[in-house]
């Protein structure tokens, strides 16, 4: 157990913050009150909250060694372990999703009212799955999380969704589906490969035959990019985000789409060296394409949520370009981003929530002049803009930067197309922001009369408050966050780098002539 | 020479950025709820004291005190490293007095001009914020914190030209003013990530100890070597290109009028327009290092002069004659930088942000006067009604076509001499600048002949309220009429004044001396062409407006095509919209979008779909959602697993 760190703790934390979800689960089992129901949702994510603060401060950040590691056999005649620990890469996403589900909850305070039991227990489950998904060291574990956490989901967008519900989260299901079996198979192969063990680290440490690299880096590769998502993969994620209902699309912006990108961080990096390596020219021609495709689409939207879950796609783009830089700026960039992303993209989602619930509509055309109607949220709704356009001073812009340069260290061009994401990021931004905000109100809308709008309620600035801290901190000083990563980075940059078959012409022709 | 800053020095460069970003805070959170119309007195004296400090640190600096100090690390990965850090040399000591001054006085003269407008507020909280990027951009000691300042000042920008963001027209132009700069910000970012990789530090005085080591290296470009510090360079000068509005990034210059007029006077002409100006004279141990750099500066600076100044010509808009103006002058400033007389271009940054916040305040005052006309065909005669104005507007103008003596005589006269000295090339650049000059002087009388002179052709109702601006405009105009009278003379040319160029001789340790050489005869002759061209302007335009005022008709219906050609400013904007903005929105809404329904999606779809159909037998058995789950996952399992079995084997 010397390349790990066990729980120096007296509790064990890990499992407290990824179990203590479920508890709350079985609590909201008994309670029939709606209120109290959000009460004690809340209650229980704002202690998860408070149950993984202590991570960050008694986290380790000179070594890349797993730490909080809880160990104990679990099913031996498989070799299965309930092993959990968390590095640089994975304990930031940990603070990430245990803050956004407290903020999951707040937002639907008064937007969710049927079924605000079930809702609220499918917030928890997923609370758990992704945290789960983010400690596991075991692939067994890990894939129980990743497939226990697609259920509550699809229930939160099936059920609790839009008018097209139904549809987009059988899409979301099916996608993530095929790819996540995919993975399956591959882990299965890993296992046989690997000595019949399911340890991930273990796994990590085994040179797999060139062949079998290949192979294995595509069956991850279809379940981590369809999660990412990348192009051409991406098209679940229009639908599921704007299907979904507000605390949904947090989850799913906020975290959800992260367990791609942390799939390639995790697994295909460290496991599948060669491959990787192999894979990078096409992996960050796809990730390019995202980023321009992505933005170009957003210029067409007409549905205020559809476009920014276009914008995802642009921004996802960005952070895979930056994770396969396979620098350290360009990881470090990619990692950061992914948190970026999740705090920008999050607090958007939060706030369409939250206008959605006075205005009944996300048809774009409908708004104009709501810089006048809700004064405070246009002043919000700018930061997020010039933070998703990546202006200095916000956390976009150290993100964006970094993985600019690690791209353009890597691969000088693709840090030029890249940037030009950027251009296309202000036209498409500001453009809806003129479009909601500026002008004249829609007459057409006022006629009919539809909805009086009211400017941001004590409880709203309270939910988006923690997420405007974190724009502007990481902005400021990113180092706080940054600090965490460096370890493990450049152990993982030293994991690729430490290729078993250096000298290999890295050409696809030769990997498909070499198939067929 | 450097000094290790003491505690005090470090809280004191701190402050002066920081004031006016309390203010900022201090207004936009408490504004609209409890300062209101009383946001001045937060915004005014936080400006001040900046303006106060400022004076300090040139002091210091004058008295040998280079600081170069780090408050921060701000970015550290990997080998990157870069801090947030302030480097006060002559230079930037220069650029916080005229930022902090002109500041000061524009700040002043908006609790005139905002008073009583819904948003005032906002107005001086956003002002505040751009007077703490532009600090940070002006003071700033490495790249990226240059860039910082450089995008926030982009972002106040937008904020301020759609301050009144209900006209559709004032949107459209923040907008774009946002996105042109972006442009030129995509060089200017990227020019910054190759200067850290090639030289390993963004820190300006580790790069310029550096840069001559990779002098004459290459770089190769799409299979084609280029000289790397002349890409550098060239990157560096796209941003710059964009933020002074230079040729072909111009556009968006003139639609900022639509912000307020302290707005226009402060930000796009006085200060944030002359940041580009300031870079390349900040990295001028850059470009020293790249003759191709520098002729491509000089040379879009020359033709930006003449042509921003024949766009001026025929103009209406009194706001879009001094925008064209402002293009036309900072197209001067890059003509300077580019032959290499960096001094002479700052030289003339510091007086032009005199004389043209003078005329920005002043066209302001009259539009104010007039209650929000900007079209000069509507005005006339205004000069009675507001003789300070118009006596302002007089000294502004003499400065601006340089008559002898004013400010805008030494600086502009040290750019074209300098220009002139540069051979072939500076020849032809000096043979521009000085048909500029000409050009110069015909629309700036032309704008005073068509406001203050004969007769008012606006509306009675308009005439019945016309009245001088009250002191709080005046005053701050009077000021500024100081400073463009006497401006320049810490820039007299030597063959006139024995060391009379103070401010050359100042600014010689960060920027050096401009090379070339020529005969007293040259220096008069060129001295003499500028007076001549200044005054045969004049003539010209007060022959055409005053003496017979049908001239400008006829000329314009004799030619058209010229006229409807400088009119519609070239069709610049209708061809960028042909060529830029269309065709994008027309990709993303027909191509991408059409592929993205129907050719991914069709595949997405279509592959459920024959399964569907072809599974129609196992779908009665089971039902629902979990045949779907256990088909797929079924399938797919196994065809991996074959798939694998096979290739592997």
């Amino acid at each position: 157990m010397d390349n790990v760190i066990l729980n120096q703790l007296s509790y064990p934390i890990l499992s407290w913050t990824v179990f203590l979800p479920v508890v709350g689960i079985f609590v909201l089992l008994f309670l029939r009150n709606s209120g109290a129901i959000r009460w004690t949702a809340l209650g229980f994510t704002l202690v998860t909250l408070a149950v993984s603060l202590p991570l960050l401060t008694n986290f380790d950040k000179s070594t890349h060694k797993m730490q909080f590691v809880e160990k104990s056999e679990w099913i031996p005649s498989w070799g299965i372990h309930y092993f959990i620990g968390i590095d640089g890469i994975s304990i930031l996403f940990i603070v990430l999703t245990t803050l956004l589900s407290v903020l999951c909850v707040l937002v639907s305070w008064t937007s969710v009212q049927d079924r605000v039991k079930e809702f609220h227990i499918a917030i928890l489950a997923v609370e758990t799955g992704m945290l789960g998904v983010f400690v596991a060291l075991d692939f067994f574990l890990f894939y129980l999380f990743w497939e226990a956490m697609l259920i509550p989901m699809f229930i939160l967008i099936g059920v609790f969704g839009g008018k097209n519900r139904v549809y987009a989260s059988i899409k979301f299901f099916l996608y993530t589906l095929v790819g996540s079996l995919l993975m399956l198979v591959g882990i299965v192969v890993l296992y046989f490969y690997g000595g019949k063990t399911l340890d991930i680290l273990a796994l990590s440490q085994i040179n797999y035959p060139l062949k079998v690299q290949y192979w294995l880096f595509l069956a991850f590769f279809a379940a981590f990019a369809v999660k990412v998502p990348m192009f051409p993969v991406h098209t679940w994620l229009p639908d599921a985000h704007t299907e979904a209902p507000t605390a949904g699309s947090v989850i799913l912006a906020g975290v959800l789409i992260k367990m791609g990108a942390y799939g390639f961080l995790r697994f295909s990096m460290p496991m599948l060296p060669d491959a990787t390596k192999f894979f990078i020219g096409p992996v960050l021609i796809l990730s390019i394409i995202a980023i321009i495709y992505g933005a170009l689409i957003c210029f067409a939207q007409k549905d205020f949520k559809r476009l920014i879950a276009y914008s995802s796609v642009s921004h996802m783009g960005f952070v895979t370009l930056g994770l396969f830089a396979l620098n350290t700026q360009g990881v470090e960039g990619g990692i950061l981003q992914m948190l970026n992303h999740g705090i920008i993209t999050g607090a958007m989602f939060l706030m369409i929530g939250i206008i959605y619930e006075r205005t009944h509509t996300r048809v774009i055309a409908d708004y104009g002049g709501f810089a006048k109607i809700v004064p405070w949220y246009a002043g919000f709704f700018m930061i997020l803009t010039f933070a998703s356009i990546g202006l200095p001073g916000t956390n976009g812009f150290i993100g964006e930067f970094l993985i600019i340069f690690g791209a353009f260290k890597a691969q000088m061009i693709m840090g030029v197309l890249a940037a030009t994401g950027i251009i296309l990021g202000a036209g498409y931004m500001l453009w809806l922001y003129q479009r909601i905000f500026f002008q004249d109100p829609n007459p057409d809308y006022e006629a009919k009369g539809a909805h009086p709008v009211s400017d941001l309620n004590m409880r709203e600035v309270i939910t988006l408050l923690p997420l405007f801290v974190l724009v502007f901190w990481i902005g400021f000083y990113p180092n706080t966050f940054l600090e965490y990563m460096h370890a493990s980075v450049a152990h993982l940059i030293e994991q690729v780098n430490q290729t078993a078959y250096a000298g290999q012409e890295n050409l696809l022709v030769k990997f498909i002539s070499e198939i067929f | 020479m450097q000094y290790a800053p003491t505690v005090n020095a470090m809280i004191k460069y701190t402050l002066i950025p920081l004031l006016p970003f309390l203010a900022f805070i201090i207004n936009i959170l408490l504004g609209r709820n409890f300062i209101r119309d009383k946001a001045h007195w937060v915004a005014i004296p936080a400006v001040f004291g900046s303006f106060v400090l400022a004076v300090s640190a040139f002091i210091d600096v004058a008295n040998g005190q280079v600081i170069n100090i780090d408050v921060y690390s701000w970015i550290v990965s990997g080998d990157f490293n870069v801090s947030f850090g302030f480097l006060i040399d002559q230079l930037s000591a220069i650029m916080l007095l005229v930022v902090t001054s002109i500041s000061t006085l524009i700040f002043i003269y908006s609790v005139g001009y905002m008073h009583g407008d819904p948003g005032y507020y906002r107005f001086f909280a956003y002002l505040s914020l751009f007077v703490f990027s532009m600090l940070i951009l002006v003071m700033a000691n490495n790249f990226l914190l240059l860039y910082f300042g450089w995008e926030a000042v982009g972002l106040c920008s937008y904020f301020l030209i759609g301050f009144w963001f209900h006209k559709k027209s004032a949107a459209d132009a923040g907008k774009k003013a946002f996105i042109v700069n972006r442009f030129g910000d995509f060089g200017f970012g990227l020019g910054v990530i190759l200067i850290f990789l090639t030289l390993g530090s963004l820190d300006y005085m580790e790069v310029f100890n550096r840069a001559g080591g990779i002098a004459g290296q290459t770089i190769n470009i799409l299979g084609t070597d280029f000289d790397l510090i002349t890409v550098i360079c060239l990157l560096l000068f796209c941003g710059a290109v964009g933020k002074s509005a230079q040729l072909p990034l111009h556009v968006w210059l003139p639609d900022a009028m639509e912000g307020p007029t302290p707005v226009s006077a402060l930000i796009h002409a006085a200060t944030m327009v002359t940041a580009g100006v300031f870079m390349v004279a900040r990295t001028s141990p850059l470009f020293n290092l790249s003759a191709t750099a520098m002729n491509t500066v000089a040379v879009v600076g020359g033709l930006t002069a003449i042509f921003a100044a024949t766009i001026a010509l025929v103009q209406n808009d009194i706001k879009r004659v001094i925008a064209y103006s402002t293009v036309s002058q900072l197209g001067y400033m890059f003509l300077a930088l580019g032959v290499g007389a960096y001094s002479a271009g700052i030289f003339h940054l510091y007086t032009h942000a005199y004389f043209k916040a003078l005329l920005f305040l002043g066209s302001g005052s009259v539009i104010h006067a007039l209650g929000d006309e900007q079209d000069m065909r509507n005005m006339g005669g205004l000069k009675k009604f507001m003789p300070q104005t118009y006596k302002v507007f007089i000294i502004a103008t003499l400065s601006i076509t340089g008559i002898p003596f004013l400010a805008g005589f030494f600086s502009k006269d040290e750019i074209l001499w300098r220009v002139y000295q540069q051979g072939d090339l500076g020849k032809f650049l000096w043979f521009l600048g000085t048909a500029a000059a000409l050009l110069t002087a015909f629309y700036s009388w032309r704008l005073i002949y068509m406001t203050f002179h004969g007769k008012f052709r606006g509306t009675d109702e308009q005439e019945h309220h016309l009245h001088e601006s009250p002191p709080v405009i005046t005053v701050p105009l009077w000021f500024l009429a100081v400073g463009a009278v006497a401006a320049g003379w810490v820039g007299i040319p030597p063959i006139l004044m024995e060391h009379g160029d103070r401010i050359g001789e100042f600014l010689a340790p960060v920027l050096g001396h401009a090379q070339g050489h020529g005969s007293h005869a040259e220096e008069y002759f060129v001295i003499a062409a500028s007076i001549f061209v200044a005054v045969a302007g004049w003539l010209i335009a007060h022959r055409m407006y005053i003496k017979k005022p049908e001239i400008p008709a006829q000329l314009g219906a004799k030619y058209q095509p010229i006229h409807k050609l400088l009119y519609n400013k070239y069709w610049i904007d209708e061809l960028y919209s042909k060529v830029f903005v269309q065709p994008t929105l027309k990709l993303a809404d027909k191509v991408i979008l059409g592929f993205d329904t129907i050719v991914i999606e069709g595949i997405v779809n279509g592959i459920p779909a024959l399964i569907d159909s072809f599974s129609q037998g196992l779908r009665r058995i089971q039902t629902g959602l979990i045949s779907n789950y256990g088909l797929v996952m079924t399938l797919g399992a196994l065809c991996m697993l074959i798939g694998y079995m096979v290739f592997s084997g």
